[in-house]
C-alpha cells in the first residue's frame, strides 16, 4: 500500500466509523460498540503496520548528519484552497508515528473501557470517533492550516462529551475546558497567520516555512504566542486549571483520551510549530518558560498531595508530568528534547491506564474519595495490582516507561550549563520525592489497609475489562524494559530539530 | 569453558526472574507445595550458576587487569551520541563475594519460608516477591555501570516496599512500607543527581571509567554555588553517597529500618539485615576509587558511620521487641561497615610522604559485610522461629525456651558470640580488622567509638539471648516446637559463622578496589585483639549479671535509676517525631495545603474572573442591543449631531 494513502486512511477510518454509526438503531448498543471496536482495531493494525513500514523506510533513508530540516516520510501534497495556497499536505516523522501509535493504543483501550456506556451510546461513540480522527489528522499534517483544522476537530467534541456524559459539575467543567482551550486556539491561529504573512511565501507548508529565516524581532513576539497557545493544552502553568475539573468530570474513555493523547497535542505543537519554526524565539524565551514549567512540575506534585479525589490526584499528577514534557523541551539540549518526547509517550500510556482503572474502580465502589476506600487488594487483586504498577510508573520506577523518559529529561536538562537550568534541574529531580509521596498515599489509601464491609462483595475485573488494562501494562513494561527502538526512532527525529535550534 | 560460563552468567538473574514471573503470573492460586518446590529449585539453580561463575572468575583471576571484568555488556538506553547506558555483568572481588552471599542466603531463606509462611493465605505471593527481590539484588551487585545500578537499586527498593507491606490489611505494616519507600526515595533523588553530575563531566556511566584516576582529576575543580566555593568531586561523591546513606539507613535517615520489621521475619532476615541494607556500603565500595580522591568525603563517611554505630547500639539496649533489637543491631553494624570504608586511605603514618594509601578499611568493610550477612541472617531466622513458636514479639513474654527449642538455642548462641566478637567466631575477625583500620586511620575517636560499640553489642545481644532462652517462661506457652523447615537453614548458617574467620587473609590480600592496588598494612599491635575481647567479655558479663538468670528484676531497678534518660533512649531520641513534624506540620500543612488553596482560589479564581468579566461585558453590550427601534433611532440622531459638531 502507498504510504501516504495509508496516512489518509488512518485519519479517515474513524470518520468513516462515525458515519457508519449514524444509520444504526439507537438502542442497538451492541452493534454500535462493535462497529467502533472494529473500526479502531482496524486502525490499530494499520498504525502498527505504519510503524513497521516507517522503521523500514527511515533506516533505508536516514536523516543526514547535521541536517536542519525534519525529514518527513510518506509525504503527499494535494491542493485544497487554491487562492490561499492551502494544501492537503501530509507526511510523518518518527515523533508523529509514535504519537499515532500511542493514540491507536489508547483509543482501542478506551473503546473497550467504555463498553459500559448506556446513555445515548450512539452519540457518544460518534463524537469519540470524530475526536480521534482529529487527533490523527493533527499528527499527519505538514500544512499548518490543515494542522489547525484537525486540531479544532479534536478539541471541540470534548465539550459535548464532558457536558453530556460527565459526572459532577460537568456543565461548568466542560464549559471551562472548552473556553480555555479555544482561547489557546485563538493564540495559535494568530501565530500561524503571523507566520503566513511575515514569511511572504504565501504558504502554510511547515517545511517551506522552516527554511525561511524570520527576523529576530518577529520571532521574539510570535514565539510566546504560539508556545502559550499550545501550552494551554499542555497544562502550562498558570493555564492548567481546566485540567483537574475537566478530567474529574469527564467519562472514563474521554479522560483516557484527553489526558493520554490530547494533552500531548500541546507539547507536540510547541515542538513542531513553536520551536521548529522559530528557533531564535525559542532561545530568547526559554529561561522564562523554564521557570514556568519548573513551577508546573513542583506545583502539580505538591498540589496532588492534598487532593482526596482519585481523579483530581491523577489530574494534578498530569500537570506535573506534562510539565516534565515541556521541561525537557525548554532545556534546549538534544537529550532534553528527546526526553520530552519520550515523556509524552510514557505519560500518555500511564495516565490512560490511570483513568481507565479509576473508571473501573469507581464503577464498583461508587466513590472516588481515597479516604472512603481501602483494602481493595483483597477483593479486586487484578485492578489493585495494576493500580500499584501504574502508580510506580508514575513515580518513575526503572523497568517502567516513566524512568526512561524522566532520566532523559533530567540528564538533558542538566547538560545545559546555565545556572538557571542547573537549579531548575535540581528542583525537578527532587520533585520525584513528592511524586512518591502522593502516589503512595493514594495507593495505600486505595488498595491497602483494612477493607470496609460494604466493599466485601465487589468483584474483580471482568475478562473484557482485563484486556485494555493488560495492553497498557504491557506497553508500560515494554517501553521501560526495551526502550532501544523507541529511543532510536526519536533520536532520528530530534536531531534535525535540535540542529535547527542551535544554528 | 570459562568464557562459556561468563557468556551465560545472565542465568544467575534469569532464574529468580523466571520464578517471579511463573509464580506471579501463572500460579498465584496454585498448590503451595508446587510453588515452594518451584521456588526452591530455581533458587538452587541460581545459586549453582553463581558458584560456577565464581569458580570461573577465580580461575581467570590471575589474568585480569585490576581484578575486574565485564562478563557481558549490551547497550540499553541511549542518552546522547556520546552517552549510552549499558546492561552488563561486572565481576570483581566484591561482586563475586556478594553473588555468593545473596544466592546462598536467598536459598536458605526460601527453604525457611516454607515453614514460616505455611499457614499464610498469600503463601504464593510471598515466594513471587522474594524471587523478585533476589533478582533485583543480584542485578544490583553485578551492575556494570552506575545507571544500571540505580535501576536495580530502585527495584530492590520496590521489592522491599511490597514485602514490608506484605500483610496489607495491617495498617502499621502499610505505614511502615510507605515510610521505607519515601525515605529511601528521598535519598535516591540525590543519588540520581550525583549520577547526572558525574555522567555529565565524564560522559560515561561505566564504573571502569568513573573509577579511573582521570575522572577524579576531571572532577577535581572548584565551583562557586551561591557564594560558597565547593569542590565538585566532594559534591558529586557526597550526592552519590546519599543514595547509600538512605539505603543503608545511616543516621538520620535510619528511621525506616526499625519500622520495616513489620514485614514477615524471613523478609527482615534477607532484605533488612543480610543483603539489601548493605547496598549502601556496597555502593560506596564500588565507587571507592572516586570517593578516595576526596578526603572530605571519606572523613564525612567515617563520622556518619561511627556515630550511627554508637547511636543505634545505645538504643538497642533499651528495646523490648525481639525484631527491633535486631534492627538496631543491624544499624549499628552497618555503621561499622561505613566507618570502616571511611577509614581506608586516610593514613596518619604517611608523614612527610603525603597520605599513604591504606586499603585495610576497605577490605575490612567488605569482610564485615560477608560475616555479618551470615550471622545476622541467622539471628533473624532464629528470632522468627521463636516468634513462630511463642506468637509474640515481646522478649518480656519469652524466657525458658532453652529446653523447648534446643537447636535454635545452640545456633543462636553461636550467632551471638559471633556478633559479640568472641574468638574464634567470624565476627571477631572482621571486627578486629575494622578496629585496626580505624586505629591506622589516625582518627582515634572513631576507634574508641568502635571499641565501645563492640562492648555494647555484646551486652545487648546477650541481653536478648538470656531473656529469650534462660530462666523460666514468663508467659503461657502452647505447643512450642521446632519446625525442621526452619531449623535446618538456621543450623546450616552456623557453618559460615564459625569458619568465615579462615578467610581473613584472602580478604586482606584479594578484596581490594581497582586502581589503588597498594597492599594493606596489616601490622597488628598485639594488644588490640586482647583489648577487643576484653571489652566484649565485659559486655557479656554485664548481660549475665543483669539477665543471666532470665529475670528482669535487676534491670528494672537499674532502669528506674536512669529514669527519664532511659525513656528518651527507649523512644529512640524522638527522631520519628521530628520526621512527623516536618512532613505533616511543615510540608503538608505549610506547603501542600496552601498550594491547593492557591490553585483553587487564585489561579482558578483568575480564570473564573475572566469568564465573569466576559459575561459582564456581554450584559453591558446587551443593554445597547435592546432591539427597540426608537432607541436605535435616537442613538442615530445623537450620533449624527455629534458628527456634525466634530466636522466643524
Amino acid at each position: 500500500m502507498n504510504g501516504s494513502f495509508l496516512l489518509t486512511m488512518i485519519w479517515a477510518i474513524p470518520f468513516i466509523t462515525a458515519v457508519a454509526l449514524l444509520p444504526v438503531c439507537r438502542d442497538d448498543h451492541r452493534r454500535i460498540k462493535m462497529i467502533s471496536l472494529v473500526g479502531n482495531s482496524l486502525n490499530l493494525l494499520l498504525v502498527i503496520g505504519l510503524t513497521f513500514a516507517f522503521i523500514n523506510v527511515s533506516t533505508g533513508h536516514p536523516v543526514a548528519a547535521g541536517a536542519k530540516a525534519s525529514q518527513f516520510y510518506f509525504t503527499a501534497q494535494v491542493p485544497w484552497l487554491q487562492m490561499m495556497h492551502i494544501e492537503y499536505n501530509i507526511g510523518v516523522d518518527a515523533i508523529s508515528v509514535l504519537m499515532m501509535l500511542l493514540t491507536a493504543i489508547v483509543i482501542f483501550c478506551g473503546v473497550l473501557a467504555s463498553w459500559g456506556v448506556e446513555k445515548q451510546a450512539k452519540e457518544f461513540f460518534v463524537l469519540l470517533n470524530v475526536l480521534v480522527a482529529g487527533v490523527y489528522g493533527v499528527f499527519v499534517s505538514v500544512d499548518l492550516f490543515t494542522f489547525f483544522v484537525f486540531y479544532e476537530i479534536a478539541v471541540l467534541p470534548m465539550y459535548l462529551l464532558i457536558g453530556l456524559w460527565g459526572t459532577g459539575k460537568k456543565e461548568y467543567a466542560s464549559m471551562k475546558l472548552t473556553l480555555m482551550l479555544v482561547a489557546g486556539s485563538a493564540f495559535i491561529l494568530a501565530g500561524i497567520l503571523a507566520l503566513y504573512f511575515a514569511s511572504g511565501l504565501n504558504t502554510f507548508d511547515l517545511q517551506l516555512l522552516s527554511q525561511h529565516h524570520f527576523s529576530p524581532q518577529f520571532q521574539y513576539w510570535v514565539f510566546p504566542i504560539i508556545f502559550v497557545g499550545f501550552g494551554v493544552l499542555g497544562a502550562l502553568y498558570p493555564f492548567h486549571t481546566w485540567s483537574p475539573d475537566g478530567h474529574a468530570s469527564a467519562p472514563t474513555a474521554v479522560s483516557m483520551l484527553h489526558a493520554g493523547v490530547l494533552m500531548k497535542l500541546g507539547g507536540y505543537g510547541c515542538l513542531r510549530v513553536g520551536m521548529y519554526l522559530l528557533p531564535e524565539g525559542a532561545n530568547m524565551w526559554m529561561s522564562f518558560f523554564l521557570v514556568l514549567v519548573t513551577i508546573n512540575v513542583l506545583y502539580g506534585a505538591f498540589g496532588a498531595i492534598k487532593q482526596t479525589d482519585l481523579k483530581y490526584i491523577t489530574a494534578y499528577s498530569s500537570v506535573s508530568h506534562c510539565g516534565l514534557v515541556l521541561f525537557g523541551f525548554t532545556a534546549l539540549t538534544f537529550t532534553g528534547i528527546k526526553g520530552g518526547v519520550l515523556q509524552m509517550i510514557s505519560h500518555g500510556l500511564m495516565t490512560a491506564l490511570f483513568f481507565c482503572l479509576i473508571g473501573m474502580i469507581y464503577g464498583r465502589t461508587h466513590t472516588r474519595t481515597v479516604s472512603e476506600m481501602g483494602g481493595l487488594m483483597k477483593v479486586m487483586p487484578f485492578l489493585s495490582v495494576a493500580y500499584v504498577i501504574v502508580g510506580l510508573a508514575g513515580l518513575g520506577l526503572p523497568s517502567l516507561s516513566g524512568f526512561v523518559a524522566e532520566a532523559n529529561v533530567f540528564v538533558g536538562s542538566f547538560s545545559n550549563p546555565t545556572t538557571l537550568n542547573r537549579i531548575c534541574t535540581v528542583l525537578a529531580v527532587l520533585s520525584i520525592v513528592v511524586t512518591a509521596v502522593y502516589v503512595l498515599r493514594a495507593v495505600n489509601g486505595l488498595v491497602n489497609g483494612p477493607i470496609a464491609d460494604r466493599f466485601l462483595t465487589l468483584t474483580d475485573a471482568s475478562p473484557l475489562e482485563k484486556i485494555p488494562v493488560t495492553i497498557l501494562l504491557f506497553c508500560l513494561f515494554g517501553m521501560g524494559i526495551l526502550p532501544g527502538w523507541i529511543v532510536d526512532l526519536v533520536n532520528e527525529a530530534v536531531h534535525p530539530i535540535y540542529n535547527n535550534l542551535m544554528r | 569453558m570459562a568464557d562459556f560460563i561468563f557468556f551465560h552468567s545472565y542465568l544467575i538473574l534469569f532464574f529468580p526472574l523466571l520464578s517471579f514471573a511463573v509464580i506471579g503470573l501463572g500460579h498465584i492460586h496454585s498448590d503451595n507445595r508446587f510453588v515452594a518446590k518451584l521456588a526452591i529449585t530455581l533458587s538452587s539453580l541460581s545459586m549453582g550458576y553463581a558458584l560456577l561463575t565464581t569458580l570461573a572468575y577465580l580461575i581467570r583471576l590471575p589474568h585480569l587487569p585490576e581484578r575486574t571484568m565485564l562478563a557481558y555488556n549490551v547497550a540499553w538506553l541511549n542518552f546522547s551520541p556520546g552517552l549510552t547506558a549499558n546492561l552488563g555483568m561486572y565481576l570483581d572481588p566484591i561482586s563475586v563475594m556478594m553473588l555468593v552471599v545473596v544466592t546462598v542466603i536467598s536459598l536458605l531463606v526460601n527453604i525457611y519460608s516454607v515453614g514460616y509462611m505455611k499457614d499464610d493465605r498469600s503463601f504464593n505471593r510471598f515466594f513471587a516477591l522474594l524471587a523478585l527481590f533476589s533478582f533485583s539484588m543480584l542485578g544490583l551487585v553485578t551492575s556494570g555501570n552506575i545507571l544500571q545500578m540505580f535501576v536495580f537499586w530502585e527495584l530492590v527498593g520496590v521489592s522491599s516496599y511490597s514485602l514490608i507491606g506484605f500483610w496489607y490489611e495491617k495498617p502499621s505494616a502499610v505505614a511502615a512500607s510507605k515510610k521505607a519507600f519515601i525515605i529511601t526515595r528521598f535519598a535516591d533523588a540525590f543519588f540520581l543527581l550525583g549520577i547526572i553530575l558525574v555522567s555529565f563531566y565524564s560522559q560515561s556511566f561505566s564504573f571502569q571509567t568513573l573509577n579511573s584516576p582521570e575522572t577524579a582529576v576531571l572532577l577535581n575543580r572548584t565551583v562557586v554555588i551561591a557564594g560558597f566555593p565547593l569542590n565538585l568531586l566532594t559534591l558529586a561523591t557526597l550526592l552519590i553517597f546519599t543514595g547509600g546513606w538512605g539505603k543503608s539507613a545511616m543516621f538520620p535517615l535510619h528511621v525506616w529500618l526499625p519500622d520495616a520489621m513489620e514485614g514477615p521475619t524471613p523478609v527482615s532476615s534477607i532484605i533488612h539485615s543480610a543483603t539489601m541494607v548493605v547496598a549502601g556500603v556496597y555502593l560506596t565500595a564500588r565507587m571507592f576509587p572516586l570517593f578516595a580522591a576526596s578526603e572530605s568525603t571519606l572523613f564525612f563517611i567515617q563520622c556518619i558511620g561511627a556515630f550511627t554505630a554508637l547511636f543505634a547500639a545505645v538504643i538497642a539496649i533499651t528495646q523490648m521487641d525481639i525484631k527491633r533489637i535486631l534492627a538496631f543491631s543491624t544499624l549499628s553494624q552497618l555503621g561499622y561497615m561505613i566507618f570502616s570504608l571511611g577509614a581506608a586511605k586516610v593514613c596518619a603514618e604517611g608523614g612527610h610522604h603525603g597520605p599513604v594509601v591504606n586499603l585495610l578499611g576497605y577490605s575490612a568493610a567488605m569482610y564485615h559485610v560477608f560475616t555479618h550477612a551470615f550471622f545476622k541472617c541467622m539471628l533473624f531466622l532464629g528470632a522468627g522461629a521463636v516468634i513462630h513458636a511463642v506468637h509474640s514479639n515481646d522478649i518480656l513474654k519469652m524466657g525458658g525456651l532453652k529446653k523447648l527449642m534446643p537447636r535454635t538455642y545452640w545456633s543462636l548462641l553461636v550467632a551471638c558470640l559471633a556478633i559479640g566478637g568472641i574468638f574464634p567466631f567470624s565476627g571477631f575477625w572482621s571486627k578486629d580488622m575494622i578496629l585496626l583500620a580505624s586505629l591506622q586511620s589516625g582518627h582515634y575517636v572513631t576507634f574508641l567509638v568502635g571499641l565501645i560499640t563492640g562492648g555494647l553489642t555484646a551486652f545487648y545481644m546477650f541481653r536478648f539471648f538470656f531473656l529469650i532462652f534462660h530462666g523460666e517462661a514468663r508467659s503461657q506457652l502452647h505447643h512450642v516446637h521446632e519446625d525442621p523447615w526452619m531449623t535446618w537453614p538456621i543450623m546450616a548458617l552456623t557453618v559460615p559463622t564459625i569458619f568465615a574467620g579462615l578467610l581473613e587473609h584472602t580478604f586482606v590480600e584479594q578484596v581490594l578496589p581497582p586502581h589503588l592496588s597498594e597492599a594493606s598494612h596489616f601490622a597488628h599491635p598485639a594488644w588490640l585483639p586482647w583489648l577487643a575481647t576484653l571489652v566484649a567479655i565485659a559486655g557479656i558479663g554485664g548481660a549475665w549479671v543483669l539477665y543471666g538468670a532470665g529475670k528482669t528484676e535487676k534491670a528494672t531497678a537499674l532502669k528506674k535509676a536512669f529514669g527519664s534518660l532511659h525513656t528518651i533512649v527507649q523512644d529512640k531520641f524522638y527522631i520519628d517525631e521530628v520526621y512527623l513534624f516536618v512532613t505533616h506540620k511543615i510540608i503538608f500543612a505549610r506547603i501542600a495545603a496552601p498550594i491547593k488553596w492557591f490553585d483553587r482560589h487564585v489561579v482558578d479564581g483568575a480564570m473564573n474572573l475572566c469568564g465573569w468579566l466576559l459575561q459582564l461585558g456581554g450584559r453591558i453590550v446587551r443593554l445597547v442591543q435592546s432591539g427597540q427601534l426608537h432607541f436605535y433611532l435616537g442613538a442615530t440622531v445623537v450620533g449624527l449631531i455629534a458628527l456634525l459638531f466634530m466636522g466643524q
